[in-house]
């Protein structure tokens, strides 16, 4: 076992971690955060994406020891005082989902593909998700949905 | 139609666009997935699975798992408590193996511990006596002499001949070919999940993602030995379906453990466990003779079809009349003979995705008819416009098609459409394969193709299909409050949201609330086989129609209503001629695919489809549009990349990074066509939709690419070696 200090959406939480413990499961037992999903267990599906320290990273490719003095935010702490975020309104308006399984890690690889590219054209955008598997919405609404955040 | 420019309302009527009811929580984490649900006290269970595809068991030692620390239950079949077998139409695959497997990855033994990890150790320790055995995995052979008997019934799951007309017809022109459909998979994002919770009535409470609430019911009640008032189950949230939850995965096992230990039991399943725990569209081998005369009328099919079932019935039976019934296309044949056969094998079990058979011989008769357009060098829309289907014929089967059938006006709107502009891709992202096709783009062709798909909606073949939706009218401080509440499973179809626009339509109310799924309402039939708007709408809709003639009493109380919705009856076809009413209706989509093929690699980019589509009536104009893109993503990747593939047995690309799926960048440009055929039949005279893009989109991109590289192509998912001829 490891202790660690992480700050995920803003709280600062102390932890004895298995070394060998997956970041994703330390989100979702550990800290009780099971907006972020697990898809494949490969880092092939992204449905685990989060941001750590200002990137998005797939949580299952993470060590929970990794994360040690970083910096968390996951789909739980994109909205702020009860107020979505505009990706997260986007995709709510837009349709860019449907089982909605994929949406959390799908909305925070797009605002980290938007912090990186604020004017994307829509194949910056595809290129940009291609991480990230969709097996509902043949992804049309998806783009559609960043592209509406991108564009104001 | 197109939803550009349409407004989208937080609340609506059917018609309109309306955000979806759970887009909140799911865009915010909140939606509570089989996988996010917890109790005070939970085990966690695991499954143990046979490594072998065919192996008699000889013993079965659990000591060393239950005597690991943290271990609360090690089952195995002599455990079950009630029936030991289960299955949605023939019970005939063991809860747990009893005393021989019949596949790679069937459940043997499972365990509850306090940690996960605990459990999957405690599997590691359970010792299996397996003395394995040649596995059967042809289908075709299968049912040779000599084959082993893999159920005591024989390997022949179900054989459909439908004979129509003259048998012995002579035609002019002759086309025949053989295709062949890989076993793709549903893999939904959200793997099997469920919880248990013990009940102190000594029942249980399922918590579980499944499609059909109260078929699990029945089945896992039985293998429980509890009466189905004690087996409730409540639908949890579902991160996809298309078919893989129609068939029991873990339902009994984690219920077992939940009553055995006493406490609340968890299982999920990893990706990997998820390819083995559920069912597989059937692998399909074809042969087809078509018929014709010189101006490209059809004279006759002949066709016959061969679905590997794998090791247990699922929907085997149901799927391989679909193959029969819809194995001559949405056409005019007058002569038809088709033999469908669904076999047992030592492969994974087959039985319900998307398209249900019709999506296997699709791919098998319009390949044919572009085959017969390229003998009589006919253009491939104009020759299915000679044989087009309309109402008023009738079907092999002998039924008449009374409902819309508008083949032609379909394809007549997707001449119409414009071809995308053909220009030569110069940013290297655009190439087939991206920046690293090493031809730089020189050896990529364009070609185009059309195909046109059709399946039946709801069920058929005489089943008692029926529809229960209770809705209530209560007032509280915001006004009347309308409750719906029905055993419907959402899958992420968007079916709560339309069952709330019909309330809203029917009662001109506006705060609707649809409540949890459960059995504690009388079943709403399968998600599946597009017919829940249809259905279950149809069920809210004559709930609702009851508590309008009663509005006058809601000032004085809750006022409630529970309706039965049932669509007209069908009947079973023949067993000699295949003759019979068996469906209640037809829904049809045509689809034209423009795919960049690099004929020297092998490499496909498709770049887009056109859709025209009849729909009967559009609920939701934006459900509808990605309902239709997501069905195309799904055609296109059984077209071009998606395959279990097997070797003796076993399957070698269990993961995401073996199992290929279309990515956003896979996924062409959409141009659709909507139109409104009413449906007499059907509430508001809408139609099935989820089904159609599917059908119709593999055959259209195969058709380009047999366009761009005049391969012949006559298997799917499409190799490059095929496509480049090597």
């Amino acid at each position: 076992m490891k202790r660690i200090t992480v700050t995920v959406n803003g709280v600062t939480h102390e932890a004895e971690v298995e070394e060998r413990e997956l970041l994703v499961y330390f989100l979702r037992e550990g800290l009780g955060l099971t907006g972020t999903n697990v898809g494949c267990d490969t880092s092939s599906c992204g449905t685990c994406t989060i941001h750590l320290d200002g990137e998005s990273v797939k949580s299952c490719t993470l060590l929970a020891v990794q994360a040690d003095g970083a910096e968390i935010t996951t789909i739980e702490g994109l909205a702020t005082n009860g107020e979505l975020h505009p990706m997260q309104a986007a995709f709510q308006e837009h349709h860019g989902l449907q089982c909605g399984y994929c949406t959390p890690g799908m909305i925070m690889a797009a605002t980290s593909l938007l912090k990186e590219n604020p004017s994307p054209s829509e194949d910056d955008i595809r290129h940009g998700l291609e991480g990230n598997l969709c097996r509902c919405t043949g992804y049309h609404n998806i783009v559609k949905a960043v592209a509406a955040v991108a564009n104001g | 139609m197109s939803t550009s420019g349409t407004r989208v309302l937080p609340l609506g009527r059917i018609g309109e666009s309306v955000l979806r009811a759970d887009g909140r929580p799911k865009v915010r984490g909140e939606f509570a997935y089989a996988s996010d649900l917890g109790a005070d006290r939970m085990l966690w269970g695991a499954t143990l699975r046979s490594p072998h595809p065919s192996a008699r068991i000889r013993g079965i030692d659990i000591t060393r798992a239950l005597t690991l620390s943290g271990v609360h239950a090690v089952l195995t079949h002599a455990d079950v408590p009630g029936r030991t077998t289960y299955g949605m139409e023939i019970s005939d695959q063991p809860v747990l193996a009893i005393d021989r497997v019949r596949y790679e990855g069937e459940p043997v033994a499972i365990v509850a511990a306090d940690h996960p990890e605990t459990a999957r150790r405690a599997i590691e320790r359970i010792v299996v006596d397996y003395l394995p055995e040649d596995p059967l995995t042809d289908p075709e052979r299968a049912i040779m002499p000599g084959a082993p008997r893999l159920h005591p019934g024989g390997n022949l799951l179900r054989r459909v001949t439908i004979r129509h007309g003259d048998p012995g017809a002579t035609a002019e022109v002759v086309v025949r070919g053989e295709y062949a459909v890989g076993m793709q998979d549903q893999a939904f994002l959200g793997p099997e999940a469920a919880l248990a919770v013990p009940a102190e009535d000594g029942g249980i409470d399922l918590h579980v993602a499944t499609q059909w609430l109260h078929v699990d019911q029945g089945q896992v009640a039985a293998c429980l030995g509890l009466p189905p008032s004690l087996t409730r189950l409540h639908l949890s949230g579902v991160g996809g379906a298309f078919g893989g939850r129609e068939d029991l995965s873990m339902q009994v096992h984690v219920a077992m453990l939940a009553l055995h230990t006493g406490r609340p039991v968890k299982m999920v399943y990893s990706r990997e466990e998820s390819f083995f725990g559920h069912v597989h569209r059937h692998p399909a081998r074809m042969e087809y003779e078509h018929g014709a005369d010189r101006d490209g009328r059809l004279v006759y099919v002949r066709a016959r079809v061969v679905l590997d079932g794998g090791a247990y019935a699922s929907s085997s039976t149901a799927v391989v009349a679909n193959a029969a019934t819809f194995a001559c296309g949405p056409y005019d044949v007058p002569n038809a003979e088709v033999e469908a056969i669904v076999t047992y094998t030592n492969n994974p079990p087959c039985g319900a995705m998307r398209g249900f058979g019709a999506v296997q011989v699709a791919f098998g008769h319009e390949s044919q008819m572009d085959r017969l357009a390229a003998e009589l060098a006919l253009d491939p829309i104009e020759i299915r416009l000679r044989n087009a289907l309309a109402t008023g014929m009738r079907l092999p089967t002998g039924q008449l098609v009374d409902g819309p059938a508008p083949v032609r006006e379909l394809l007549e709107g997707l001449r119409d459409m414009p071809l995308p502009p053909d220009v030569v891709p110069v940013d290297p992202r655009e190439f087939p394969g991206g920046v690293s096709n090493s031809t730089h783009g020189e050896g990529t062709r364009r070609g185009v193709g059309v195909a046109v798909g059709f399946k039946n909606i709801a069920f058929a073949e005489g089943f008692d299909d029926y529809s229960t939706a209770r809705v209530r009218i209560s007032r509280d401080d915001g006004g009347p409050l309308v409750e719906i509440h029905t055993a419907a499973a959402e899958v992420g179809q968007g079916l709560e949201t339309v069952l709330a626009q019909i309330a809203r339509t029917e009662l001109s109310l506006e705060r609707v609330r649809v409540l949890p799924a459960d059995t504690q309402v009388g079943s709403a039939g399968s998600t599946s086989a597009s017919r829940q708007t249809w259905m279950t709408g149809g069920a809210v809709q004559l709930a609702c129609a009851r508590l309008r003639e009663r509005l006058h009493e809601a000032i004085d109380g809750p006022i409630e209503e529970t309706a039965v919705y049932r669509h007209r009856p069908t009947q079973a076809l023949d067993p000699d001629t295949g003759q019979g009413d068996s469906l209640v209706a037809l829904a049809f989509a045509a689809h034209r695919a423009v795919c960049d093929v690099d004929v020297e690699l092998g490499i496909v980019r498709a770049v887009e489809i056109a859709t025209t589509q009849d729909v009967g009536r559009v609920m939701n104009p934006l459900a509808l549009e990605g309902q239709i893109h997501g069905g195309i993503a799904q055609g296109l990747g059984l077209a071009l990349m998606e395959e279990i593939q097997m070797e003796e047995g076993r399957v070698r690309n269990a993961s995401f990074t073996d199992y290929l799926m279309p990515t956003v960048l896979d996924m062409p440009q959409v141009r659709m066509r909507i139109s409104e055929t009413p449906h007499p039949h059907a509430p508001y005279g809408l139609n099935g939709v989820g089904e159609m893009p599917t059908i119709a989109s593999t055959p259209a991109i195969v058709a380009a690419v047999r366009d761009a590289s005049g391969r012949p192509l006559t298997r799917v998912p499409l190799r490059p070696s095929d496509i480049a001829g090597v």
